[in-house]
């Protein structure tokens, strides 16, 4: 069977615009069904609403809002600072990251300057988060074709290890709320670094074993093949970025464009897909995996001495000229972006979030219209969402 | 920050203006040390623009990447101004009339409005980021904005977050409804002037003050309700 995705790869830009309407064979009488809040394989509360022609997905509408506590309010009445912690509960498997964009964006608002060995420290734990975040992925995706159980704790067996290193470092396993403006709230010891280097010694074993699961399972391979298209052109219209982006083929990784940080230090490849599928979508996180390994390999090697604050920064009560900033990172999920505006005071005058599992979840329709019911739960599983960064 | 290969924005205003004649861009400086300076379009030709830039080659601005809207509530400025006004003086028992200069100080509300706020960058060119905005004319009746969302899709969910939280109407949009809020919900959250209600936040729990607002709330509640059924 073609999917619609298949059938309008060569067709123009304008046409992107909407999902295709396809039409019920057969007397056209539907079933409609609504799939969440509380459906398991939403990792969260959300919702679908599915018009079925027999098995066949006829339209599908997201429903949000489940989680929505207001955060972008909650962050205009507080401090800067304050808002930090609140970051670490957006996407809450990938917290060291939100910390990252954050501290990023206000520093892009106030101008401050990074000591070195705090940016290799934010490498190192943007990468770790990155590992831990990929391998959960994979594994909820087994799990939801039904190998409940064994192949996700593979995955997260992997995952404490990373968070263990984190409770060392920060003190919480997954509320980091680690960095700071113009560093790094705490220095990491050299048992703390020996202790990583041990973790990521380890780590390429894990990620061949678990490979294993995706390049050899038939029945995987088969549901997941061919499932869920999304063509490059509509992938870059609807704003989809993240591993989702690059299994589409397009080459775009935040860490190489904007290189921020110190990324243009490391030797590193993005890999891409050229089938745009499901499949493509797990095997790119699959290898970034491994891309990952190398950035921490040479990061711990070249780790300098030094402070990790910048000891002019002022964290507390600062007033941010009145001016705005838009900051990016290449979070697991896609562009993490926070968007800041001044009016002098000591709280952002507006404080916005860019949500990539949002975002990417646009195309969410336009994958799963043809294809079964079934196949709905892989594709959504693909996209790799949290509720808690979609709903804010 | 301006990366290398973008054009700065003056040479964008330029080239947007030769293409869309008429097309009323204005550069809004940004003094942060980000020096993101930003285009306020015209919204009557925003669309129009908008194609512009993701069709042009050299700028090539094909990824949206984010959507927000700002709050700017009407501001009561107080100004210093200086009057010429008749005194009346009483001297030597005879009135006499004279001109004065007086200091006076006189308030002036300037009207608010909504923003919206578009982050584009070039996914083919790499490089970015470009910053549009538009205004509404007002906050109350004319909150309508030209949707951008025919020409990046990525706006889809963006703009129907930002019609739900701030109020603004897109027009164009193919499916605006709210995003996060609930159908039957009636306000604009983000909205600077907005106030919570009382019954949302406060669980009646066993604490005087917080018992007594749920009790004045309830009595409140039912003569609402007392006065709906006659």
């Amino acid at each position: 069977m073609t999917t619609p995705g298949l059938a309008r790869r060569k067709s123009k830009l304008d046409d992107w615009n909407r999902p295709p309407v396809i039409l019920p064979s057969g007397d056209g009488e539907l079933l409609e069904v609504a799939m969440g809040p509380h459906h398991p394989s939403t990792h969260g509360v959300f919702r679908m609403d599915v018009a079925l022609d027999g098995e066949r997905v006829i339209r599908l509408k997201p429903v949000f809002g489940y989680l929505h506590r207001n955060h972008e309010k909650i962050a205009e009445g507080i401090s800067y600072l304050g808002s930090m912690p609140y970051t670490d509960r957006l996407d809450y498997i990938c917290p060291l990251t939100n910390n990252w964009a954050y501290a990023l964006a206000v520093e892009k608002l106030t101008g401050q300057e990074v000591p070195e060995r705090a940016e290799y420290l934010r490498v190192i734990l943007g990468e770790l988060t990155r590992i831990q975040n990929h391998a959960s992925s994979i594994g909820f995706l087994i799990q939801e074709m039904g190998a409940s159980g064994t192949p996700l704790m593979y995955a997260f067996r992997e995952r404490e290890k990373i968070l263990d290193l984190f409770e060392a470092l920060t003190g919480a396993r997954m509320m980091c709320n680690y960095m700071r403006f113009g560093g790094c709230r705490v220095d990491a010891t050299p048992a703390w670094l020996d202790a990583t280097r041990k973790v990521v010694v380890g780590l390429p074993a894990f990620v061949d074993e678990f490979e294993q699961l995706l390049r050899s399972n038939e029945i995987l391979m088969a549901r997941t093949q061919g499932v869920g298209i999304l063509p490059p052109q509509l992938a870059v219209n609807a704003g989809v970025t993240g591993p989702m982006l690059r299994a589409s083929g397009v080459n775009y990784d935040i860490r190489k464009v904007d290189s921020y940080g110190i990324y243009n230090r490391f030797n590193f490849r993005v890999p891409l897909g050229d089938h745009w599928d499901v499949y493509d979508r797990f095997m790119i996180r699959m290898l970034e995996m491994r891309e990952s390994i190398k950035i921490l390999e040479q990061a711990l090697k070249e780790i300098p001495g030094g402070p990790v604050m910048d000891p002019k920064a002022k964290i507390r009560g600062f007033r941010p000229k009145p001016g705005e900033a838009y900051g990016r990172i290449e979070a697991p999920k896609g562009e993490l972006g926070f968007y800041l505006i001044s009016d002098g005071g000591t709280n952002p005058y507006r404080y916005r979030v860019r949500p990539p599992s949002l975002i990417n979840l646009t195309v969410l329709e336009d994958m799963c219209l043809g294809s079964d019911i079934a196949d709905v739960v892989l594709i959504f599983g693909s996209v790799d969402i949290v509720l808690g960064e979609v709903d804010r | 920050m301006r990366e290398k290969g973008l054009k700065t924005v003056e040479e964008i205003k330029a080239a947007i203006e030769a293409a869309v004649p008429g097309a009323g861009v204005e550069i809004v400086p940004n003094s942060s040390p980000s020096a993101q300076h930003s285009l306020r379009l015209d919204p009557r030709h925003a669309a129009a623009v908008a194609r512009f830039l993701r069709d042009n080659e050299d700028l090539a601005l094909d990824f949206l990447s984010n959507v927000t809207g700002i709050d700017w509530p009407d501001k009561e400025v107080a100004e210093k101004v200086k009057v010429i006004r008749p005194v009346t003086k009483k001297g030597d028992g005879v009135e006499q009339t004279a001109e004065e200069t007086v200091e006076e100080t006189r308030k002036r509300v300037e009207p608010g409005c909504l923003e919206v706020v578009y982050h584009l960058f070039s996914v083919a060119k790499k490089h970015g980021p470009v910053v549009l905005r538009m205004r509404t004319v007002n906050r109350t009746d004319q909150v309508e904005l030209p949707s951008l969302t025919p020409v990046w899709r990525s706006a889809e969910f963006q703009e129907r977050e930002v019609f739900d939280l701030y109020g603004v109407v897109f027009t164009g949009h193919p499916d605006l409804r709210r995003l996060l809020m609930w159908d039957a919900f009636k306000d604009h959250p983000m909205r600077r002037d907005y106030v919570e209600p009382d019954d949302f936040e406060y669980e009646p729990t066993a604490h005087d003050a917080v018992l007594a607002r749920a009790a004045a709330h309830q009595a409140a509640h039912q003569t609402q309700e007392g006065k709906g059924s006659e």
